[in-house]
């Protein structure tokens, strides 16, 4: 175990020192900006706990060899940024429905990529499990957790950052956190070799299953193939994934008159404005999702059953605002504020991430609060 | 009257007891039949880890008596380099179809040999995507009629037949290449015997390794199944031509 | 009588009629037969003479064939006269 602690590290390095605290032993990645920095350190780091770091020629074949490594019952990760994660939905789709609980980092451009890390995967019906850290020290302690509910569930995992997050600086210190430390299932799906033991087949196909469809052990000859078998069990695991996993950061909801809702780095500058906003006497409350998905939807219907409006910030044309709506069941109008905004660079660090631009946006939406 | 009978041949272990749907008259089950002998002859069973791609013979996945991983189409050089790269004592190898591996997958294999990853890829060669009903690969030959290709394959239109065990066997990285038939008795045993050499290859750390195994299709062709053996003969080995192209210095077995 | 010097045991219902095997086999001693099989598909059996050399094993893509060789005095081929 490394005996680095705490260090002021930039985000993308943090969550890679961070995973390889965790155990992860076998990471690859394609650089693109900007996730390309996780890459970078893993290339220096991983050799140093004698674990393996692949530059893969595409990321196709990074989130595949991600699928092996893991299947083989070793921790592993990949990261990338939208377009490369695109071109990895194949797999993780699949890799949902064949239970391989990798970790796969989205260091997006902007927050577009929100429908698909929460909807993408899974050919658009399985998604993996999604957190959206807002910080350095959040990202530390999302990569141990990420890896835990990864194995907990086995299911994959995805952490949704942006620009911000991998290239801003901040003290961290690497600890897990408390809700890590409990144990996990033995590793009884792993193809390692069929030592001692009568070999394993990992597939999403839904070949060689060995209950019956009512749950019940088929004697071992009598495999059968059910492809719509892991299909049910992914929704049934999300239920049961919902019904445990769901994290949400509130502040200033007793005496809230409008709700201010935002995601990932993002979220501080919304809540740095709600602040201000307070200061200037408006009843402003804030919530935050940290898991994307299972999305905190009970926290927003509570919010909504009070009538209380809801103004969605995100750097996006509108996406988790319609999570929101379809929270609120129409209880209480949802509006957005956010917006897409890049520099020229195209990689989501535009003007609106500004907490005085989202401080006027709260206060023209909290003008209206109140009309018909 | 007493017979005095040794068993000489009886189905491997390493194969199960079910039977598979494959259709009659197809070369996949021979070249997989001899792949699984091999392992269970070198005592490998515990030790192997098999990535299977996406065509007819991911049927075998419900057969095969070893760990097994399911990859996408194509994908499965990349899997099982990840498998290999973090159990690099185990054997790993690929089982994957022309439109698996040539096709889909041409990069995947590509990327793993010239990374010299110390794998085996074992590609089942019948010139045609059978499971989706026989269409035209990266390996179908000229003139070779399919449903995507009604006329025969022309290569004003189509281009040519992609030869890849000749197009890796440059690579420094790969030590091992071969290409093999299972259209005749014979063909089956010699396969067996460079399937056997490639595993070694690996077995000792020598390299990546390919091979290549010209199978029937009479289904895919289009052929009356026992035709099958025939047309492989006068269409495609003549395109394919068997035999060893590359095998490390001192490889004795 | 042929002289049968081995013999094979035929996994009827796993064939699938395809006819690889009787041309392989050098004494011509595999015909295939008038009734079908459990799926449907008509299937070989064995005449006198059979040598054991496994060429019908080699090319079966069903794994229909276990072979056995021996020394046999004129006895039946049969599947049914193997011991255990």
């Amino acid at each position: 175990m490394s005996d680095l602690k705490r260090a002021f590290l930039e985000g993308g390095h943090a969550l890679a020192e961070a995973a390889i605290q965790a155990g992860c032993r076998f990471y690859c990645g394609y650089p693109m900006t900007p996730s390309t920095e996780v890459l970078e350190y893993m290339a220096r780091r991983m050799p140093e706990v004698g674990g393996v770091c692949v530059n893969v020629e595409s990321e196709l074949e990074g989130i595949n060899m991600v699928w092996g490594a893991t299947g083989a019952g070793v921790r592993s990760m990949i990261a990338s940024t939208t377009n490369g994660m695109s071109l990895m939905q194949e797999s993780l789709s699949e890799m949902v429905l064949g239970r391989i609980p990798a970790v796969i980092v989205n260091m997006g451009r902007g927050q577009g990529d929100y429908n698909m890390c929460t909807r993408g995967g899974g050919h658009g019906s399985n998604p993996a499990i999604v957190l959206a850290p807002s910080s350095g020290p959040e990202a530390v302690e999302t990569a141990y957790r990420a890896f835990h509910l990864a194995e907990k569930w086995r299911h994959p995992v995805m952490i949704f950052g942006d620009f911000l997050l991998s290239h801003t600086s901040e003290t961290v210190t690497f600890e897990p956190p408390e809700d890590t430390l409990g144990p996990l299932p033995d590793k009884d799906w792993a193809t390692d070799g069929a030592r001692g033991r009568p070999p394993r087949l990992l597939t999403s196909l839904g070949m060689r299953i060995t209950d019956a469809p009512d749950g019940s052990p088929l004697p071992d000859a009598q495999t059968r193939t059910d492809v719509t078998a892991p299909m049910r069990l992914a929704v049934q695991r999300h239920e049961e994934i919902a019904a445990a996993e769901i994290r949400v950061e509130t502040h200033w909801l007793e005496d809230a008159e409008l709700v201010v809702s935002a995601f990932g780095v993002p979220a501080r500058f919304a809540q740095y404005a709600a602040r201000l906003a307070r200061d200037e006497g408006m009843k402003i409350g804030f919530v935050r999702p940290y898991t994307l998905l299972p999305f905190p939807a009970e926290t927003f219907r509570r919010v909504a059953e009070r009538g209380l409006p809801i103004a969605v910030f995100e750097n996006n044309a509108g996406q988790m605002v319609q999570d929101v709506r379809l929270a609120v069941e129409g209880r209480a109008p949802v509006h957005f504020i956010g917006g897409i905004s890049m520099d020229s660079s195209g990689f989501g660090v535009g003007p609106h991430i500004d907490a005085l631009h989202i401080l006027q946006r709260l206060r023209e939406v909290y003008a209206t609060r109140n009309a018909a | 009257m007493a017979t005095e009978m040794q068993k000489v041949f009886t189905r491997s272990p390493l194969l199960g007891t079910n039977t598979h749907s494959l259709c009659p008259g197809c070369g996949e089950p021979n070249a997989i039949r001899v792949l699984m002998e091999n392992i269970e002859e070198m005592e490998e069973r515990e030790n192997t880890i098999c990535v299977l791609g996406i065509g007819c013979y991911t049927a075998f996945a419900a057969l095969m008596e070893i760990d097994c991983q399911q990859a996408m189409h194509g994908r499965a050089p990349a899997q099982a380099t990840g498998v290999k790269r973090v159990l690099p004592d185990r054997l790993v190898f690929t089982l994957q179809g022309d439109g698996d591996m040539v096709t889909e997958g041409i990069q995947e294999v590509i990327h793993a040999a010239s990374r010299g990853e110390k794998i085996t890829a074992v590609c089942l060669n019948n010139a045609a995507f059978g499971e989706t009903g026989g269409h035209m690969t990266a390996t179908s030959v000229v003139g070779q009629k399919t449903k995507s290709t009604l006329g025969g394959r022309d290569p004003e239109v189509h281009g040519h037949p992609i030869r890849l065990p000749e197009m890796l066997q440059g690579f420094e990285g790969v030590a091992y290449v071969a290409r093999g038939t299972v259209h005749t008795p014979v063909g089956v045993k010699k396969t067996k015997k460079l399937l056997r050499a490639a595993l070694e290859t690996q077995r000792r750390g020598l390299g990546f390794g390919l091979v290549e195994i010209v199978t029937m299709c009479p289904t895919g062709w289009f052929v009356p199944t026992a035709d099958g053996p025939r047309f492989q003969e006068e269409h495609l080995l003549p395109i394919f031509p068997v035999g060893e192209l590359k095998r490390p210095a001192g490889l004795d077995v | 009588m042929a002289k049968s010097t081995g013999t094979v045991r035929i996994v009827v219902d796993a064939c699938k009629g395809c006819e690889l095997c009787i041309p392989v086999c050098p004494p011509r001693v595999l015909v295939m037969s008038r009734a079908v099989n459990a799926i449907g598909f008509r299937y070989p059996e064995l005449l006198d003479g059979c040598t054991g050399c496994e060429l019908c094993a080699e090319i079966c893509p069903d794994y229909c064939f276990e072979v056995y060789r021996g020394i046999s005095r004129d006895a039946p081929s049969r599947s049914e006269e193997i011991p255990a």
